[in-house]
């Protein structure tokens, strides 16, 4: 994210500071007239829940607002992480993440390297519009079919039936959460995922293949040597905005498709949150869990980004 | 990959496709097609369930190439049903409300963020950037939407929501491809900025309104954990909050509101079936006419997010 050099004009670089303010202020005055809605949007629905995180450092009562609420300092993270459930977050967190990125991530790019390697035009494009689909499904359908395929007299028990094994509800099963999690988050995102991957790989330049083939290289060569060095920067800069959210598992999701039988696999950090801030009302120490989330995330982002700076001199900032 | 070149590779270089490379062509194919199948079956069952006799729906789940039976009674039951009309009229209020804000938001936002020159261009950008980073998380945010009043209204779903950074900085880019001698020439006319944004930037960045539009749009329709959080009165909740209280939290809802108790049961199953449909279809039907855009927009949001 660079910011294009402000250049003053000369006479603006001779006047005062307090001057060049007030003459910027008229200069651009229709420009900062668009932006103040913005800013004020984000003052009242951003940053205004900025401040409102200092209630997990205070005892927060709603009798007496946030101001007024006395300080605990860390009293409610360290409630947290004495919290016999605390590790249970933490693991199932970093599982449903960890599985995520690990067949999550990889599945886009292995569509586009498959459809790159398709040559009839209208077939590419008709498999790009339905496996764009479900992206624009909501979770709430998304959620209830599985639900319904689930069911003990459902689809997938009855496959699973037909290959010998029992028929039950797989969502009541703890076993089954992980794989029921990722496998329909990877249809409701591989084909969306995959545009970018795509816009790539129409950017690689075609004379290496026409090169590569007259010296002798299979199509499986050209994808080693040719398509993926191509995707490499796009995938270290996705992958560096996936590691950032290492913690941010998809809760709306998990809150949809849990029950007190799956908790002990599905029950994250974020869902935690919303149990104990928003049905049991205990503001302060869901708001401490929420911050100990973030700023795991923001570490990881920045590590990643570090790392990858190193290494492969592209990064996010 | 344009056209051009694929004709030369072929004819010109006279390649011969080995036998393995047929076979991987084939089993390439299959892929596709079954990954097709498997995206466009749910679809189809839910559209066949909808027109399905409940009976049979109750006894067997989750396979049907057909609608078994031919019955339209879960549509006009969903069309009669004071919760499910309610649902769709608050979306259809806060698309309304909504849409206008989110694009004017966006598009002003867009327009600074392309601007150069201005001296507080960079603290009030970091300003907008760091949102995207940091906040500050489910409770805080919803003790915020009670301090600010907004609790159990629709407006506790349109203000919240009302720009996305992400969507911004696809505006920028967009705005930054409109040359900048249109707007000198403008400014030389004696237009101010306001005029430009309207008369000059908006006309020519359509494109990307639209699959703004869209991205907006689908995200309101599509939402449901705010307004499960935000709302109290079961009149007020949007379609997709009706669709999961029946469909996932299996609540009887419907019958609670409902005159006609046994009308309802008649169709307890179809009619979930029905509300997907309803729900769903509107928003299928638009995608693929913007579908050439969104590649704009995924690059951008990646590349500069």
């Amino acid at each position: 994210m660079t910011v294009n050099p402000v250049k003053p004009t000369p006479v603006y670089k001779e006047e005062p500071f307090l001057k060049r303010l007030v003459l910027d202020f008229q200069k651009h005055k229709y420009k900062y007239l668009l932006i103040l809605p913005i800013i004020i949007y984000l003052i009242l629905f951003c940053y205004k829940p900025m401040y409102g995180l200092v209630i997990a450092f205070k005892n927060y009562r709603p009798t007496r607002g946030i101001w007024n609420s006395k300080w605990v300092g860390f009293m409610w993270f360290e409630t947290f992480f004495n919290d016999p459930y605390f590790w249970r977050l933490l693991r199932n967190t970093f599982s449903i993440s960890g599985l995520s990125i690990l067949f999550g991530f990889p599945a886009p790019i292995l569509l586009a390297l498959l459809l790159n390697e398709v040559h009839n035009d209208k077939f590419k494009r008709t498999v790009q519009t339905i496996t764009y689909m479900p992206y624009f499904i909501s979770l709430v359908v998304t959620c209830s079919l599985l639900k319904i395929y689930t069911m003990e007299n459902g689809l997938f028990p009855a496959i699973m039936e037909f290959f010998g094994g029992t028929r039950q509800n797989l969502l009541a099963s703890p076993k089954y959460f992980y794989p029921i999690y990722i496998l329909s988050d990877i249809w409701q995102g591989i084909g969306w995922n995959s545009i970018i991957y795509l816009a790539a790989l129409s950017g690689i330049d075609q004379e290496q293949y026409e090169a590569a083939k007259i010296d002798g290289a299979n199509r499986l060569q050209q994808v080693l040597h040719i398509t993926l060095p191509g995707l490499m920067p796009t995938i270290t800069i996705l992958f560096i905005l996936r590691m950032g959210n290492i913690l941010n598992v998809g809760y709306e999701k998990i809150l949809l498709l849990y029950n007190p039988s799956t908790y002990e696999v599905a029950d994250v950090l974020s869902t935690y949150t919303y149990r104990t801030g928003l049905e049991n009302q205990q503001y302060s120490l869901s708001t401490a869990v929420g911050l100990f989330n973030t700023m795991v995330n923001v570490c990881f982002l920045l590590i990643t980004n570090y790392i990858s700076k190193k290494t492969t001199e592209s990064g996010l900032f | 990959m344009s056209k051009k070149q694929k004709v030369i590779i072929h004819n010109g270089m006279e390649i011969k496709k080995s036998t393995g490379d047929k076979i991987f062509d084939v089993i390439n194919a299959l892929v596709l097609i079954a990954l097709c199948f498997v995206t466009l079956y749910p679809m189809w069952y839910v559209l066949c369930a909808s027109f399905t006799e409940n009976s049979y729906l109750v006894a067997n789940q989750g396979v049907l190439f057909w609608p078994h039976g031919f019955t339209t009674g879960s549509y006009k039951m969903a069309f009669e049903h004071p919760l499910i009309l309610s649902g769709y009229k608050n979306i259809l209020i806060v698309l309304g409300v909504s849409l206008p804000l989110n694009i004017f938001m966006t598009l002003f936002c867009g327009y600074f963020l392309a601007c150069k020159g201005m001296m507080w261009k960079k603290p009030i950008m970091f300003m907008i950037m760091f949102t995207m980073f940091f906040g500050g998380g489910m409770i805080p945010a919803y003790l915020n939407i009670r301090d600010l009043g907004l609790y159990n209204s629709l407006w506790a779903l349109i203000l919240p929501g009302m720009i996305s950074v992400y969507n911004s900085i696809i505006c920028r880019t967009a705005i930054e491809s409109v040359p900048e001698s249109l707007k000198e020439s403008a400014y030389i006319d004696g237009a101010n900025d306001l005029i430009i944004v309207f008369k000059i930037i908006l006309p020519l960045i359509m494109p990307t309104i639209a699959v703004l539009l869209l991205y907006y749009g689908v995200g309101h329709w599509n939402a449901w954990f705010n307004a499960s959080i935000y709302l109290q009165d079961n009149e007020l909740l949007p379609i997709q909050n009706i669709m999961r209280s029946i469909l996932i939290a299996n609540s009887n809802i419907l019958n609670a509101s409902a005159a006609e108790n046994d009308q309802v049961n008649e169709f307890a199953e179809s009619i979930k079936y029905a509300t997907i449909i309803l729900t769903t279809v509107p928003v299928l039907c638009i995608y693929p006419y913007l579908q050439k855009y969104f590649v704009k927009g995924v690059m951008v949001g990646a590349v500069k997010g």
